[in-house]
């Protein structure tokens, strides 16, 4: 017997998946507690030692993996000329390498803007600029404010590559860490993401998980491949496709809701479906995710209340207290934002983290899906498009703490689904759902690198 | 190499012209960005800023590109394009007007070149050619 074990270090759990790569089945999950602050690989011992204890028989480890989202994950700040182009590639570059994007800058950097980078907690930087053999004045102002301001971030330029020659010149001088890569926007509304994900995600191995203290466990266990949300949309993507000759599901979206932020993943070219809808604005990525920073079920549970408010909430609030006044919502989510580890104790509990989520997923979705916009010609009504038209999506996988412990769940991913007071925004029309019950997909991510048949196969099996 | 953007400007379809003029472009020796049908005066400058574009050729056959070209010139002002020179040609006006009228309306709101319908491309390359010394 053979044992894969895939690790996820996440920010509140250590997650384990053991794979008998022999037997093709999943012999065992545990977790336990994620423990950057002192020593990472102490939660990663428990969580062992639970694996253990529950499968005696279990064979040998011979190989792990594993990804890692602790300490805040990666995150990044996005650097473009036009705010709907190359910002926007260089944005998208990121999110599909797994990273959080917080700060995203258009135009010439002013020193308003160094200053927030300065300050701002951030991992890496992303420069691009200009199509190739486009603007390039703008890169080389930004790539000059850069090398002055001596932020000690690794940079990686994805820029118009005329501007490339001179600011490797100029990083060489100011010895910053710098990688130049192909442009994320060679050609207009042409998205080449692939080479700069690659760079973000070697040095995220190299690097970044130093300084979350993740670094020691590549001792004991081996590589730290990727960052977890790149996993779980590597498995969407597997799962999508199929491998070889097993075929895929098709075009599908996984949904996948955190205690802090709710991921949205989308394999599926989304092109328009009729010929009167015409393609707006930037070419969108096969394998799509955005990440919502301000939704979540626990530690952004009261920045919910920003987006809805309390008689909103009551929309989403099926079953729950009909009496609870609007202190009493706000003081639930307060209270859930603060105890992060918190779990439902009783129904009315549980139907407000239904609530929470199906919050999550309705606002997630509008803000992931493309929309349509009539126009009205001489030759009739024609309709821009922007972004993807998803309304024929086949499979919704749901993911997440709250999705994995909820008998509910699929009524939770229903939230997802066409709405008619909101027509103009392209979601699924007529999915199957599907749920991620033993919390495999980024494990599942993981075990494809080398194993992407099996993966595939244990995907199909434990999805349900 | 010089790079010109060229689409179609407003609530306009029309498809075939604009592919003619990109192909005679090229022929040219140009690098032609084509932004297409249904282009805003927004995406035309976004186009040319990224693209380090030297002239914006827009295009209109449906009537209402006295409209859609309004205060195009201003606003490439606004996105630091002062130094791109502007053409505009097609059915620009509503209905059959006198052209001497049309041109000077259309330079008036800030166009360099200003072409009446049934004009052979070939001509305006010329002109392009000159405006940007490349002749």
């Amino acid at each position: 017997m053979s044992v894969h074990l895939l690790v996820d270090f996440g920010s509140t759990y250590t997650k384990l998946t053991a794979v008998d790569t022999e037997k093709e089945v999943i012999v065992g999950t545990s977790r336990a507690m994620t423990t950057v602050r002192t020593d990472v690989l102490e939660g990663f011992d428990m969580a062992l030692e639970k694996l253990q204890k529950a499968h005696p028989d279990m064979g040998e480890i011979t190989t792990i993996s594993a990804c890692s989202s602790a300490a805040g994950g990666l995150k990044m700040a996005a650097i473009g000329l036009v705010e709907e182009l190359t910002a926007e590639a260089a944005k998208r570059a990121c999110l599909g390498a797994g990273a959080l994007v917080n700060h995203v800058f258009s135009h010439h950097l002013s020193k308003k803007e160094i200053k927030t980078l300065k300050q701002a907690d951030v991992d890496i930087i992303l420069l691009a600029g200009g199509t190739d053999g486009g603007n390039k004045e703008c890169i080389l102002h930004n790539a000059k404010k850069l090398a002055e301001a001596k932020l000690g971030i690794p940079i990686i330029v994805a820029g118009n590559k005329d501007a490339a020659d001179e600011i490797d010149e100029l990083f060489e001088k100011s010895e910053e860490e710098y990688y130049i890569v192909d442009n994320v926007m060679p050609k207009l509304k042409k998205l080449n993401v692939a080479p700069a994900k690659d760079v973000i995600r070697r040095i995220f191995i190299t690097k970044i998980i130093e300084g979350k203290g993740i670094k020691k466990a590549e001792e004991k266990i081996g590589e730290i491949i990727m960052p977890t949300p790149e996993a779980v949309l590597q498995a969407a993507e597997l799962l999508s496709k199929g491998h070889e000759e097993v075929e895929g599901y098709g075009d599908m979206m996984v949904i996948d809701i955190g205690g802090a932020t709710t991921d949205v993943h989308t394999i599926g070219e989304g092109s328009p479906k009729r010929t009167e809808v015409i393609l707006k604005g930037l070419q969108e990525p096969f394998a799509k995710r955005t990440v919502e920073g301000d939704l979540g079920v626990r530690y952004s549970a009261n920045a919910l209340l920003s987006l809805v408010k309390p008689y909103e909430f009551k929309k989403y609030y099926e079953n729950g207290d009909e009496e609870a006044t609007d202190e009493d919502i706000e003081e639930a989510m307060q209270r859930r934002h603060d105890n992060v580890d918190y779990l439902p104790e009783n129904d009315q509990e549980k139907a407000f983290d239904k609530a929470l989520a199906r919050i999550c997923c309705d606002y997630s979705m509008s803000r992931h899906v493309g929309t349509v916009e009539v126009v009205y010609t001489p030759l009739g009504n024609m309709y821009y498009q922007t972004g993807k038209d998803l309304t024929e999506i086949q499979y919704v996988v749901g993911t997440g703490g709250v999705l994995i412990n909820n008998a509910g769940a699929k009524q939770i991913l229903k939230e997802v689904l066409h709405k008619s007071h909101k027509k103009l925004e392209l979601r699924p029309k007529d999915s199957e759902f599907l749920i991620d019950e033993l919390y495999i997909l980024s494990a599942m991510g993981l075990l494809g690198q080398k194993h992407p048949r099996l993966a595939l196969k244990l995907l199909k099996r434990h999805l349900k | 190499m010089h790079t010109v953007v060229i689409g179609v400007i407003g609530a306009d379809v029309h498809a075939v012209g604009i592919r003619i003029i990109e192909h005679v472009l090229r022929k040219h020796g140009f690098n032609v960005v084509n932004i297409g049908v249904l282009s805003s005066q927004e995406d035309f400058i976004n186009a040319a800023i990224e693209t380090n574009a030297k002239a914006i050729l827009v295009s209109s056959l449906y009537g209402h590109g006295e409209m859609d070209c309004k205060y195009m010139k201003e606003n490439c002002e606004e996105a630091g394009l002062s130094h791109v020179k502007l053409y505009v040609g097609g059915n620009i006006v509503v209905g059959k007007q006198d052209f001497k009228d049309v041109e000077q309306r259309f330079k008036k709101m800030g166009f360099d070149r200003v072409y009446p319908p049934g004009t052979d491309i070939e001509e305006a390359v010329e002109h392009i050619k000159e405006d940007l010394n490349t002749a």
